[in-house]
């Protein structure tokens, strides 16, 4: 049995705007492998969250074909679809996207709720125990007005991560984190990763990139190099040592 | 998901806004405390009607002339067309088999004197039968006699009312009133009626021989009149009905069945309580339409409310939720404002209900039937109401409601 968890066939999005069509993605072919850490970059417009919309089944090709683990996403009913979404996949947005007046946990608990047959018992401890992995268990009531951005990342990772889904896709997870909160954050995914989660990650900033294990470019709706990275970084050692770091570079 | 977990979140989401919530809630509310109440006052006035029908007598035939049917309405106030007649009233006693009593009934109105105390009030010329057809009695003193009618003395009998205004502690018995300046002397004082259909007050009345009302107080002019008769027993009344109404088109050359009108109890207990019924509807329809534009009220505030939680839909969709939950979400949200809006609404119902029918004296009933309307109307119109907003919501696309800002 082979590891090949995502696989992609010239994946093509095109985006019509009135008389204009926009071609986000031309042609992406792709293969991902269980346990794989993957950094996506490239220039901002070169389609990279095209194709996590895509990946994350919140969005279908205007061509091309998706499978993971062998099923053919192109070729399934929207309730299949809204299934895959729900328990295959967890996804992290750069603006977080947690629902507003509602708790850290309640927050967590929301992919649970579109489960079946989870009894609301089993729902708060899944839920207590994702937010435990993301260290911020400690806020579980808190609104997300009341944390900080690295605090409502990592709420938002723990709702990604509840369901147990087969792997993590996450968009510029660190867009709006200050270098600190941004380590914090890649620590958790490294530690994720650790364990087992197969994590597909968005960046734009060479230093976030540095910790996964290859490196896919885009340019123009297109990969433009796909190489392994023979030295990834360890995010919690340089957590340790940020001082030693040098500054933003952006 | 399930239906119970939608529900949850759907109450959560109601929860999270308690003053939007209850805002929406008020038109259905207010809505539903009104259809409770019109309903209630219109049920409570048709008892009221039906108990003053009952009160009447039994087996009471109301012989008048059918001003409503003709053009000839100008001919007969003018004194020249069909009217009954005295000789009228002779004819059904001998001539109609079924008739046990019948007697003429003059109409007047006249100011009372007694000593310096005034009271205008309606005088009733009437004959002995009339009381036993009336089913009344007097309650202090006697009826007068039929040698009082045929004598035309100047007598006559009273209702509590007019007792009570005219002579207050004294006993009226036996003491003598002036009706229009006409002295008579007061033989009784009717036991107490209450109100009648219309809600005037029937011990608000006098009663005097017909004879002596037709030469004193309407000075011989001929005027019209109204018969009333009872029937032996209540089958017959239809054979009474018809009877009467040959009779009378014999009696009156060229006349039509039509020109005359003979009622029975039934009939004008149904007229009435079709009456009531036509009130009762349309006072529930004014109440409706404030249910209805709650309703409205309530599409309107969820239109804005999927609107302002694009954002929460596409979040939602993006870690599970199908079109049916959301669509199931929005809708419960609706029809749980306007459930719980229509709890409220009925138990203030219930209160509105018991202070008008404490201000009116009526016995104001609050019906199963009228609550189970509500209920079911109110759950109806957030259904309806919710229908069209929820299906906004479901019908999203995914992406457009992530970027949404
Ligand atoms: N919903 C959309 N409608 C029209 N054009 C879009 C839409 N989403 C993205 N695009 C366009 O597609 C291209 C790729 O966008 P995107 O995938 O967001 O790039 P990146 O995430 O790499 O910055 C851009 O030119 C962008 O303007
Ligand atoms: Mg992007």
């Amino acid at each position: 049995m082979s590891d090949l968890l995502i696989r992609t066939e010239n994946l093509v999005k095109t985006y019509q705007m009135g008389e204009i069509q926009v071609h986000a993605l031309r042609g992406v072919s792709l293969e991902i492998n269980k346990g794989e850490f993957v950094a996506i970059m490239g220039a901002s417009g070169s389609g990279k969250t095209t194709l996590m919309n895509l990946l994350g089944c919140l969005d279908l090709p205007t061509s091309g074909e998706y499978y993971i683990n062998n099923i053919g996403i192109h070729e399934i009913t929207p309730t299949e679809l809204t299934k895959i979404r729900n328990q295959m996949i967890g996804y992290v947005f750069q603006n977080f996207y947690l629902l507003p007046r509602t708790t850290a946990l309640e927050n967590v608990e929301l992919p649970l709720l579109y489960r079946n047959k989870m009894s609301h018992h089993q729902r708060i401890r899944k839920a207590i125990e994702a937010l435990t992995t993301v260290n911020i268990a400690n806020r579980a009531k808190h609104f997300p007005n009341q944390l900080s951005g690295g605090q409502q990342q990592r709420v938002a990772i723990a709702r990604a991560i509840v369901n147990d889904p087969m792997f993590l896709l996450a968009d510029e997870p660190t867009g709006n984190l200050d270098t600190r909160t941004s380590l914090e954050v890649m620590t958790i995914f490294q530690k994720l990763h650790k364990e087992g989660k197969t994590i597909l990650l968005v960046t734009h900033e060479n230093d976030i990139a540095r910790y996964a294990q290859r490196l896919i470019t885009f340019r123009d709706g297109r990969i433009i190099s796909d190489v392994p990275n023979k030295n990834p970084q360890n995010a919690e050692y340089d957590l340790a040592h940020l001082p030693k770091l040098p500054g933003d570079e952006e | 998901m399930s239906i119970i977990g939608i529900i949850r979140i759907a109450f959560k989401s109601l929860a999270r806004n308690k003053t939007r919530t209850f805002l929406t809630m008020l038109g259905i509310i207010i809505g539903v405390a009104a259809v409770i109440t019109m309903l209630a006052i219109g049920q409570g006035a048709k008892k009221i009607v039906e108990d003053q029908i009952s009160s009447m007598g039994t087996n009471v035939l109301m012989v008048t002339v059918n001003f409503t049917r003709s053009t000839t309405n100008v001919r007969q106030a003018a004194g020249s067309g069909t009217l009954l007649e005295l000789d009228d009233v002779f004819a059904i006693r001998s001539q109609v088999e079924g008739a046990l009593y019948a007697s003429p009934v003059y109409n007047s109105f006249a100011q009372l004197k007694f000593e310096s105390q005034n009271w205008r009030t309606g005088i009733m010329g009437v004959d002995t039968d009339y009381f036993y057809i009336r089913n009344m009695n007097t309650e202090k003193g006697e009826l007068f006699y039929d040698s009082d009618v045929e004598n035309g003395t100047k007598v006559c009998v009273i209702g509590k009312t007019v007792a009570d205004n005219l002579f207050g502690d004294i006993d009226p018995v036996g003491q003598i009133i002036r009706i229009r300046n006409i002295p008579f002397t007061v033989k009784g004082v009717m036991e107490s009626k209450g109100q009648n259909v219309m809600g005037g007050d029937q011990d608000d009345s006098v009663w005097a021989p017909y004879t002596t009302v037709y030469a004193r107080l309407l000075g011989r002019r001929w005027r019209n009149m109204m018969i009333v008769v009872s029937a032996v027993s209540k089958d017959r009344i239809p054979e009474v009905q018809q009877d009467i109404l040959e009779l009378l088109q014999n009696r009156h050359r060229g006349t039509t069945s039509e020109e005359f009108l003979v009622r029975s109890q039934t009939d004008i207990a149904e007229t009435a309580s079709k009456v009531s019924d036509t009130m009762t509807i349309l006072l529930a329809s004014i109440a409706g339409i404030s249910l209805l534009v709650g309703g409205i009220g309530i599409m309107n505030i969820m239109l804005v409310s999927v609107t302002e939680r694009i954002k929460e839909i596409g979040i939602r969709m993006a870690v599970g939720a199908g079109k049916r939950d959301v669509l199931l979400q929005f809708i419960i949200e609706a029809v749980a404002i306007s459930i719980l809006g229509g709890f409220i609404g009925i138990l203030l119902g219930f209160g509105a209900s018991a202070i008008v029918g404490n201000a009116m004296d009526w016995s104001i009933a609050v019906t199963p039937f009228s609550v189970l309307i509500s209920v079911g109307f109110s759950m109806a119109i957030g259904i309806f109401f919710g229908w069209y907003p929820a299906s906004k919501a479901a019908n999203l696309n995914l992406i457009d409601a992530l970027r949404y800002e």
